[in-house]
């Protein structure tokens, strides 16, 4: 059972992700229950999807991006991005665009190949919750969310990059 | 040098406690080989054909004797007794084993050192020309923008894990010695005509098995944009790159498929979002970066020496190597030496322990006590006054390392080959001993002048054979190993005249034993054909085309078919 970690904790995951069939097609519709879609499974039944009776939220491939479902962010209640291996590092750029361009202030989930020694990286990026990959380690990998004290880039955490900081710091 | 401040060295030390907890888990069972070998790639740490090699991190090449007195304790203890510094300005070890790599990087990092980086599908050790900071031709000190660059590659939380490695150089000078056009990112400073430093931007350059020249994004970069500038052609290549064919991944994949236009609109769409934002440098942090290197000393000297120059007449020898090995100083008084790690006999950028405290004692005696790794895989001593010049070489002689071949024909680029390397098709060290052994005449060396001779196990080309004025690739033909060689590369505009450019195949390959012959028959087409001997190999290349070398090696056309009938019978 993969485990999930939200806010430093490990939590009980009250969603059903809805992933592709083993071809690539679409998962039904659901009724009803908290659920998160695949891209094109919204796009298709955007308008229907405005009256769902419980929270949705979206998932985008690592081949997608942002731009549609940029309109509608305020509606989802979840933005989770799919990490298909382990070294694919597109993830970590659609999240920047999801908070830093987009606004996105819901809660952003990594799924997919999510281990211990991404977990860093992606918080900085803007997720706030991952879904482990189920081998892992879920408490050993909660240290991996501190591995660094500072970083030197802009990122979603540190908006102001560490040498106007050490300025402002100075000053 | 560069110092650490405390957040640098306070990263660096979590970087030890990450990988020493990667280790663990890996040698627990809980890491999976191929997500550990992901994760220790990061570190510089391979598993090569015989053991592991680690490859630790020289930045742009700058090393301090008490940092190359830590890589020799470390290479006695921890290894058998040498390093190889290869074409990168990094060293290499080959033989570490992997439960005491964390106590190494934990050493190193005791001397602000790592292994950050050095490999994997991450940004990689930043280069420049070592002559940065004393070169005449200089426009900018390099080792400042690639400090600053140095700090926003490492641990970048978005870049990370690109679609493959990525190169950046950075070139401060007229002349450009960082091979620049062939990097993922290329950068050659300018001013512009009110004297603002900006950066001319190369995107897309690189060899390996696609080699190519780098496209100008830009040619005037106004300094405070850099580091958005790369983030937005960081973020086009990292959403974009291909990520389904290792062999396909580098950015220059990507600008050729999008075209090297519509790849320029992409980036400056994106750029249009990052521009004027809080990664815009402020001439506050280029100050801080620039009074974090310590600067030699210099004395006020007057420009010449006459006691130099009187021992320049009397001792043909010591002038021969002052003529090759030493280079002149923006300081009066001073000169920069090239220590050649070239000597027939031994592979190319191996150097033993006790050499390198050899060397780390002479740095401290002669040159403010660093040292720069060229990536024609010599060291350099930057700052030596002159009348020092005669006493430093009879020492350096004594070391091995005062062979006066600095740009000669027997100076050889050379990756460590299938001797070492699991990549490799074919041995190269030996290649190059064979070619050094049948050039062991001086003067002759002298007459033919410069000409960069490259040689690479495999077409990644560790060895730069591209670039190579004469590039020599090992390549595998039915499990046996062959050579095809190319000529007319050139890394870039080094000297006024050629640019960089790629060589091209002379034609089919030789057995290793035939090498020597082939070069020779090269070399005298090039005699024969220069107007002065002020016109280098590469230069006639250019001038008269290929064809002519070709013709030297292969003869006419119908000796190139008896050739080829002989090769295929021979198959």
């Amino acid at each position: 059972m993969a485990t999930l970690i939200k806010e430093r904790r490990i939590v009980a995951d009250t969603w059903r992700l809805l992933s592709r069939g083993p071809k690539g097609e679409l998962p039904e519709a659901p009724a009803q229950g908290d659920a998160i879609v695949p891209l094109a499974l919204w796009i298709e039944r955007r308008d229907a999807f405005l009256s769902y009776p419980s929270r949705l939220g979206v998932w985008l491939d690592a081949n997608e991006g942002p731009d549609p479902i940029a309109a509608d962010l305020q509606r989802l209640a979840l933005v989770a991005v799919n990490f298909p291996k382990f070294g694919d590092g597109r993830g970590y750029s659609i999240a920047r665009l999801l908070r830093e361009r987009h606004g996105y202030k819901g809660e952003l989930r990594a799924i997919g190949d999510v281990l211990h020694d991404h977990l860093h990286f992606m918080k900085q990026c803007g997720f706030d919750s991952f879904l482990l990959r189920e081998d892992q380690d879920a408490q050993e990998a909660l240290s991996a969310l501190d591995t660094f004290s500072e970083g030197y880039q802009t990122s979603v955490l540190r908006p102001v990059p560490l040498f106007r900081r050490r300025l402002a710091a100075a000053k | 040098m560069y110092h650490y401040d405390e957040i640098d060295q306070k990263l660096v030390d979590e970087r030890v406690s990450q990988f020493r907890d990667q280790t663990r888990r890996y040698l627990a069972g809980k890491l999976s080989e191929d997500e550990f070998r992901a994760l220790r790639l990061r570190n510089g740490l391979y598993i090569q054909r015989y053991a592991p090699m680690l490859r630790i991190a020289i930045p742009y090449g700058l090393l301090s004797t008490r940092q190359l007195r830590k890589l020799a304790h470390i290479a006695r203890k921890y290894d058998r007794g040498y390093g190889h510094f290869s074409t990168r300005q990094n060293l290499q070890l080959n033989w570490p084993k992997l439960p005491q790599v964390p106590d190494i990087l934990a050493e190193l990092a005791t001397v602000e050192m790592h292994a950050i980086q050095t490999s994997g599908n991450s940004f990689r050790n930043i280069t420049t020309d070592h002559f940065a900071g004393v070169a005449r031709d200089e426009i900018v000190d390099s080792f400042v923008w690639c400090e600053i660059i140095r700090q926003w590659s490492t641990f970048h939380p978005e870049f990370s894990y690109l679609p493959r490695k990525f190169k950046f150089a950075v070139n401060g000078a007229k002349s450009d010695r960082a091979a620049v056009a062939v990097h993922d990112i290329g950068l050659h400073a300018v001013r512009d005509e009110k004297g603002e430093v900006g950066f001319r931007v190369l995107v897309g350059g690189g060899l390996g098995r696609t080699p190519m020249i780098g496209f100008v994004i830009r040619e005037f970069l106004p300094w405070q944009h850099i580091l958005t500038y790369f983030e937005a052609i960081l973020r086009v290549y990292n959403r974009y790159g291909r990520r389904d064919n290792i062999h396909k991944a580098r950015i220059k994949i990507l600008v050729k498929e999008r075209g090297p236009e519509k790849f320029r609109e992409e980036v400056d769409a994106e750029w249009a979002h990052l521009k004027d934002g809080p990664a815009t440098l402020i001439p506050e942090e280029i100050a801080r970066i620039e009074n974090r290197f310590t600067r030699p000393n210099y004395l006020g000297l007057p420009a010449t020496d006459a006691a130099l120059e009187a021992t320049l007449v009397a001792d043909r020898a010591f002038a021969n190597w002052h003529k090759r090995n030493v280079h002149p100083h923006k300081k009066a008084g001073y000169a920069a030496v090239t220590l050649s790690l070239k000597q027939t006999g031994v592979p190319p950028g191996d150097v033993t322990v006790e050499q390198m405290e050899k060397i780390a004692d002479l740095a401290d005696r002669y040159s403010f006590g660093e040292l720069r790794v060229s990536h024609e895989q010599n060291l350099i001593f930057t700052d030596v006054q002159l009348s020092d010049l005669h006493s430093l070489w009879q020492e350096v002689k004594a070391l091995g390392f005062a062979t006066p071949n600095v740009g000669l024909l027997t100076n050889i680029i050379c990756c460590p080959g299938g001797d070492f390397c699991s990549l490799a098709n074919a041995k190269s060290i030996p290649v190059a001993e064979a070619i050094q052994q049948r050039f062991d005449d001086l003067d002759y060396l002298h007459d033919i002048g410069e000409i960069d001779v490259n040689i690479s196990g495999c077409m990644n080309a560790c060895g730069h054979h591209h670039v190579g004025h004469i590039g020599i690739l090992g390549v595998d033909k039915n499990g046996e190993e062959w050579y095809q060689i190319q000529v007319g590369g050139n890394q870039g505009e080094v000297r006024p005249g050629v640019g960089a450019s790629l060589g091209k195949v002379i034609g089919p390959s030789f057995a290793r034993a035939e090498i020597p012959d082939v070069i020779e028959k090269l070399i005298d087409c090039y005699l024969e054909r220069r107007d002065s001997d002020a016109e280098r190999f590469v230069d006639v290349v250019h001038r008269v085309g290929v064809e002519p070398f070709k013709e030297s090696v292969y003869g006419n056309v119908d000796q190139r078919a008896a050739h080829r009938r002989g090769h295929l019978a021979s198959a």
